[in-house]
C-alpha cells in the first residue's frame, strides 16, 4: 500500500505537471507569434518608422513600402462586412429563436453553421467565378448609376464595374462571418429568462416591442461581443478575400469598388514574391504584426464583453 | 483544543445535551468508537458552517444523521472522507480520530483514507463503463488481485447489495443502462467492495422508488455487521428504521444525539422535538 | 345627453387604440417579414455554394481525378496527390495538436479552475482559436522553413497542429466541466488519486471529446492560409515529410488561379472533395454528440 501510495503521487505529479506544460504551451504560442513577427518585421520598422503605418506605396522595385493601402483595405472590408452581416445575423436569430417552430429551427439552425464550415477558400472560388460576374454585370453598374451621383457618397459608388474589389470582399466576408454572429445572438436570446419574455407578451406587446425594448436592452453587451467576435474573424481572413479582392497595392480612389488589398490578402499575394532576408518579407511580417495587434485588440474586446455577460448570470 | 477523554468530553463541549442520552447510548451500545469527532469545525470559505461538533461514531453501527437542509449534516459526512479537499476555500479544524488517528491533519494520505471510509451519494454514480468494471475500477485503485480473485470480489459484493442475480449475465453491459435502485445498490456494491471499515451514504435513497429505499435499508441492516455506517437522510421513518444512534443537526450545530428509540420518543432538546413532529424543517 | 357624451368618449378611445394597433402589428409584421427574408437569403448563399461546387465540380469527380497525379495542363493530371497529402498533413497536424490541447484542455478544467495562470491561458487561446491563420503560416514559416531551408510536409502539419491546439482546448474544457461534479466526488471518495479520477471524467466526456477532435479535424483539413508558406504545395508525387507536399486547398487555389481549363475543372473537383468532407465531419460530429445527450 505504501509503495503504491508513493508510486500514485508520482503519477499524480507527472500527470498534472503534463497538463500545466501543455497549458503554458498555449501561452509560448501566442508569444512565440507575436515575437517572431516583430523580430521579422524590424527591419521595415527601422527603415521606414512610423511612416510605415500611414505611406501608401508598395513598390518593390524601389523597397519602398507603406502598409496604408492594406490597412485601408482591411479596415474598410471588415467595415462593410458588418454592415452587411449584422442586420443579416440579427433577422436569422430572432426567426430561430422567436419565430420559427422547433421542427424548422433546428434544421436551419444546422445549416447555418455548416455554412460557418465551408472551408474559406471554397468562399474565394465561389465570390470569384459566382459574386464576381453577378457584381460586374448587374449590381455594380446599378449601384453606380443610381448612386454614384450623389452628393457626399457618391464617391463610395464611382467608377468601374471591376466587379473585383473592397465591395465585393466585404460581401464575401459577411457571408463568412453571419453564421458565428448568428450564433452567439441565438445563443443570448435563448438564454433570456422566459420569464422576462412571457411577463411582456403578457403586458400585451407585440414580438418586435419584447424583442426592441426587453430582449435586445437585456443582451446588449453580449451582441456587441458577437459582432466583435466577427469583426475579429472578418480582419484576418485570407483565403476568400485573395479570390475577389483585386490585388490593388495602392489606394487609387475612394471607391469602393476599386480594385485594393487586406492585410491579409497582400501577404498571401506578395509572400511568393519575397525572397528570405529581404527588405519586402519583413515588410510583410510587419504588416502580420499589424493584423495581429489589431485582432487581438478586437477578439479581447468581444471576450470581455461575452465574459462579464457570464459572470453576470 | 486540549485533551479529552471521551467521557468527560461531551457534556463539557456541548453543554445542551448534557449527561443522560450519552450516556444511555454508551450503555445501549457497545463502547467501542470508531471515529470520534472533537470540537470540530467547519468553514466554506467565511462561512461557518459546523460549529464545535462532538460526537462519536460507534463501530460497526448504523448512525443516522437528520436535521433540516443545509444544517451541516451532510458537511460533517464530507468530513469523514476529507472531499472537502477537492474544493478550494473549504477547510475543518479541530479532531476526527479514525481509530485513534486525526484524519483531518493531513497526517493520512487522503487516498487511504478513502479507500478505508467509502461513501455513497445522493444520486447514483455509476462510471460510464460495464457493471463489472464499475467494482473493478475500485478495487484496482488499491489492490492488484489475479483475475480469478477479482472475478470472485465482484460476485461477492454483487451478492451482498443482492445484485448478483439481476446482473451476473450481462455482466460487460453498460452500468449506466441499469435502473436507478440497481445503479445506487451497483454504488454500494463498488464501495463495499474495496473493503473499507466505514460506509458513508449521504441521502442514498432520496433518488429512489419506495421498493428499491426497502431493498437499501434491507441492505444496511445485513451490512452493518461489518461496517460502521454514517448515513445522512431527510427521512426520519428511514432514520427510525435504520439507526442505532441517531444526531439531530440544527444551523451548524449538533443538538442532540441519542439512541434511535430514545430521541424518536423522549428527545430532551426541544428543537429536536419541535423537528420530528414537523414544525419545522 | 348623458347618452352621447357616453357614447362619444369610449368610440374616441376605441378609435385612437385600434389606430395605434394597427401600426404596432403593422411593424412586427415588416420585422417578421424582414426576418424571414435575413434567413432565406443566407440559407440561398449556402444553397448556392452548394450548388455551384455539385454542378461543376461533379463532372469531373472521375476515377482518373481521384487516380492520377498532378500533371501539366492538357496532360491528364489529377488530384492523388493533393488528396494524400492532405490527409498526411491533417492527420499529422492532428496527432500533434490533439495531445497538447486535451492536455490543456485537462488542465483548465481540472487543475487550473480559476487561477491566473489557468484564465492567462484560457483568454489566450481563445485570442488564438480566432486569430488570423495565415499569421500562424507566417509564423511556422519563420521558425521552421526559414531555419532549415526548405518548405515541408512537416512544417504545415506542425502549422494545422497549432490551429487544432485552441479548438481543442476550447472544447475539452467545455466538455469536462459538463460531467457532474458526483462522478469526480464518487472516484474520490473511492480513493482513486486525481489523475485517475480526470481519466475517468474523460472517459465520461468522451463523446464530447470526440466531437471537439472532429470539429478541429474538419476546420483544418479545409485550411489553406497556413500551408502557404509551409508544406508550399508540390506538383510532383510526393510522401516525404521533409519535401514540399501537396493539399487540396492549395491545389485549388494554385489551379484556379490559373489560365486553363482542365486545371480550374479539377479546381473544381477538389472543392467539392474538402467541402463534402468538412461538412460530412461536421455532421458526425453534431450527431455523436446529440446521440450522446
Amino acid at each position: 500500500m505504501g509503495a503504491g501510495a508513493i508510486s500514485g503521487a508520482g503519477g499524480d505529479r507527472a500527470f498534472s505537471g503534463a497538463t500545466r506544460l501543455a497549458a503554458l504551451l498555449v501561452l509560448v504560442l501566442m508569444g512565440g507569434i507575436i515575437a517572431v513577427m516583430a523580430w521579422g518585421g524590424r527591419d521595415a520598422f527601422a527603415t521606414f518608422g512610423p511612416h510605415f503605418l500611414i505611406s501608401n506605396i508598395w513598390n518593390p522595385v524601389t523597397e519602398k513600402f507603406g502598409a496604408l493601402a492594406p490597412i485601408y483595405g482591411t479596415l474598410v472590408t471588415a467595415i462593410l462586412a458588418m454592415v452587411f452581416a449584422v442586420p443579416f445575423a440579427f433577422g436569422i436569430a430572432v426567426f430561430l429563436t422567436e419565430m420559427a417552430p422547433k421542427w424548422l429551427a433546428q434544421p436551419l439552425g444546422i445549416a447555418i453553421e455548416l455554412l460557418a464550415a465551408v472551408p474559406s477558400i471554397i468562399f474565394g472560388m465561389w465570390g470569384f467565378f459566382v459574386i464576381v460576374p453577378v457584381m460586374a454585370q448587374d449590381i455594380q453598374p446599378w449601384l453606380i448609376h443610381h448612386l454614384g451621383h450623389a452628393p457626399l457618397i457618391g464617391a463610395f459608388f464611382s467608377g468601374a464595374p471591376f466587379g473585383t474589389g473592397l465591395f465585393t470582399g466585404g460581401l464575401i466576408l459577411a457571408v463568412m462571418v453571419t453564421p458565428f454572429i448568428t450564433a452567439v445572438m441565438r445563443d443570448v436570446f435563448t438564454a433570456m429568462p422566459p420569464v422576462l419574455k412571457e411577463s411582456a407578451y403578457g403586458l400585451g406587446c407585440t414580438r418586435w416591442e419584447v424583442l426592441s425594448r426587453i430582449v435586445l436592452p437585456y443582451s446588449r453587451t453580449a451582441v456587441v461581443g458577437g459582432i466583435m467576435l466577427g469583426l475579429g474573424r472578418a480582419l484576418g481572413e485570407t483565403m476568400a478575400i485573395t479570390f475577389v479582392i483585386g490585388n490593388s497595392t495602392r489606394i487609387t480612389s475612394p471607391s469602393l469598388f476599386a480594385p485594393g488589398n487586406t492585410i491579409a490578402s497582400l501577404v498571401a499575394l506578395e509572400f511568393p514574391e519575397a525572397s528570405a532576408g529581404s527588405l519586402k518579407l519583413s515588410a510583410l511580417l510587419a504588416l502580420g504584426l499589424i493584423l495581429m495587434v489589431i485582432s487581438l485588440i478586437t477578439l479581447s474586446i468581444s471576450r470581455m464583453l461575452l465574459r462579464s455577460r457570464k459572470t453576470s448570470r | 483544543m486540549s485533551e479529552h477523554t471521551p467521557a468527560e468530553r461531551v457534556p463539557a463541549s456541548t453543554p445542551i445535551t448534557v449527561g443522560a442520552p450519552e450516556v444511555r447510548a454508551v450503555e445501549a451500545l457497545p463502547a467501542e468508537t470508531k471515529i470520534s469527532v472533537q470540537n470540530l469545525d467547519f468553514y466554506y470559505g467565511d462561512n461557518h458552517a459546523l460549529r464545535n461538533i462532538n460526537i462519536d461514531f460507534p463501530a460497526r453501527r448504523v448512525t443516522g444523521m437528520i436535521g433540516p437542509s443545509g444544517c451541516g449534516k451532510s458537511t460533517l459526512l464530507r468530513t469523514l472522507n476529507r472531499m472537502y479537499d477537492l474544493y478550494p476555500g473549504q477547510r475543518a479544524t479541530g479532531r476526527a480520530m479514525l481509530d485513534g488517528v486525526n484524519i483531518l491533519d493531513g497526517g493520512l494520505d487522503a487516498n487511504t483514507l478513502r479507500s478505508r471510509v467509502g461513501m455513497v451519494f445522493q444520486k447514483p454514480t455509476p462510471f460510464p463503463m460495464s457493471i463489472y468494471d464499475n467494482i473493478a475500477f475500485g478495487i484496482r485503485l488499491h489492490e492488484k488481485p489475479s483475475k480469478s480473485e477479482l472475478d470472485g470480489r465482484i460476485e461477492d459484493s454483487l451478492r451482498r447489495v443482492a445484485l448478483w442475480d439481476e446482473v451476473k449475465d450481462r455482466l460487460k453491459a453498460g452500468a449506466t443502462e441499469m435502473s436507478g435502485g440497481q445503479q445506487q445498490r451497483l454504488c454500494i456494491a463498488r464501495t463495499i467492495a474495496t473493503k473499507p471499515e466505514v460506509i458513508l451514504l449521504d441521502e442514498p435513497t432520496s433518488a429512489l422508488d419506495p421498493i428499491s429505499t426497502a431493498r437499501v435499508e434491507e441492505l444496511l441492516d445485513e451490512l452493518k455487521g461489518d461496517f460502521t455506517i454514517v448515513i445522512v437522510t431527510h427521512n426520519l421513518q428511514q432514520a427510525a428504521r435504520c439507526a442505532d444512534q441517531v444526531a439531530f443537526f440544527f444551523m451548524g450545530e449538533l443538538i442532540e444525539v441519542a439512541p434511535a428509540d430514545i430521541l424518536f420518543t423522549r428527545p430532551r432538546e426541544r428543537r429536536t422535538q419541535d423537528y420530528i413532529t414537523g414544525r419545522f424543517g | 345627453m348623458s347618452a352621447t357624451t357616453l357614447d362619444a368618449v369610449p368610440q374616441g378611445i376605441r378609435l385612437s387604440v385600434s389606430k395605434q394597433q394597427r401600426r404596432r402589428h403593422r411593424t412586427d409584421r415588416l420585422v417578421a417579414a424582414l426576418c424571414i427574408f435575413a434567413t432565406l437569403v443566407v440559407l440561398a448563399a449556402l444553397g448556392s455554394i452548394l450548388w455551384t461546387l455539385v454542378a461543376r465540380g461533379l463532372s469531373g469527380l472521375t476515377i482518373d481525378a481521384l487516380s492520377h497525379v498532378a500533371a501539366p495542363p492538357g496532360q491528364g493530371g489529377g488530384l492523388l496527390n493533393a488528396i494524400v497529402g492532405s490527409l498526411i498533413q491533417t492527420a499529422l497536424g492532428m496527432v500533434i495538436g490533439t495531445p497538447i490541447g486535451l492536455l490543456a484542455g485537462i488542465f483548465l478544467a481540472e487543475y487550473g479552475r480559476n487561477s491566473p495562470f489557468a484564465n492567462a491561458v484560457r483568454f489566450v487561446s481563445d485570442m488564438l482559436l480566432s486569430a488570423p491563420s495565415i499569421l500562424v503560416g507566417l509564423f511556422v514559416y519563420l521558425i521552421l522553413v526559414e531555419t532549415l531551408g526548405h518548405f515541408s510536409g512537416f512544417a504545415g502539419s506542425v502549422a494545422l497542429a497549432v490551429l487544432v491546439i485552441p479548438i481543442v482546448v476550447r472544447t475539452t474544457e467545455d466538455m469536462l466541466r459538463l460531467v457532474p461534479v458526483q462522478m469526480r466526488e464518487a472516484a474520490s471518495a473511492l480513493g482513486a488519486r486525481q489523475w485517475r479520477v480526470t481519466l475517468l471524467i474523460c472517459r465520461a466526456a468522451k463523446a464530447g471529446l470526440a466531437t471537439g477532435v472532429l470539429l478541429a479535424m474538419a476546420r483544418t483539413a479545409g485550411e489553406t492560409a497556413p500551408l502557404l508558406f509551409t508544406s508550399l504545395g508540390n506538383l510532383v508525387w510526393s510522401v516525404s515529410l521533409d519535401q514540399p507536399m501537396a493539399s487540396l486547398p492549395l491545389t485549388i487555389y494554385q489551379y484556379a488561379g490559373s489560365a486553363y481549363d482542365d486545371w480550374i475543372q479539377l479546381a473544381w473537383t477538389a472543392s467539392l472533395l474538402i467541402t463534402v468532407g468538412v461538412l460530412a465531419i461536421n455532421i458526425i460530429a453534431r450527431v455523436m454528440l446529440r446521440s450522446k445527450r
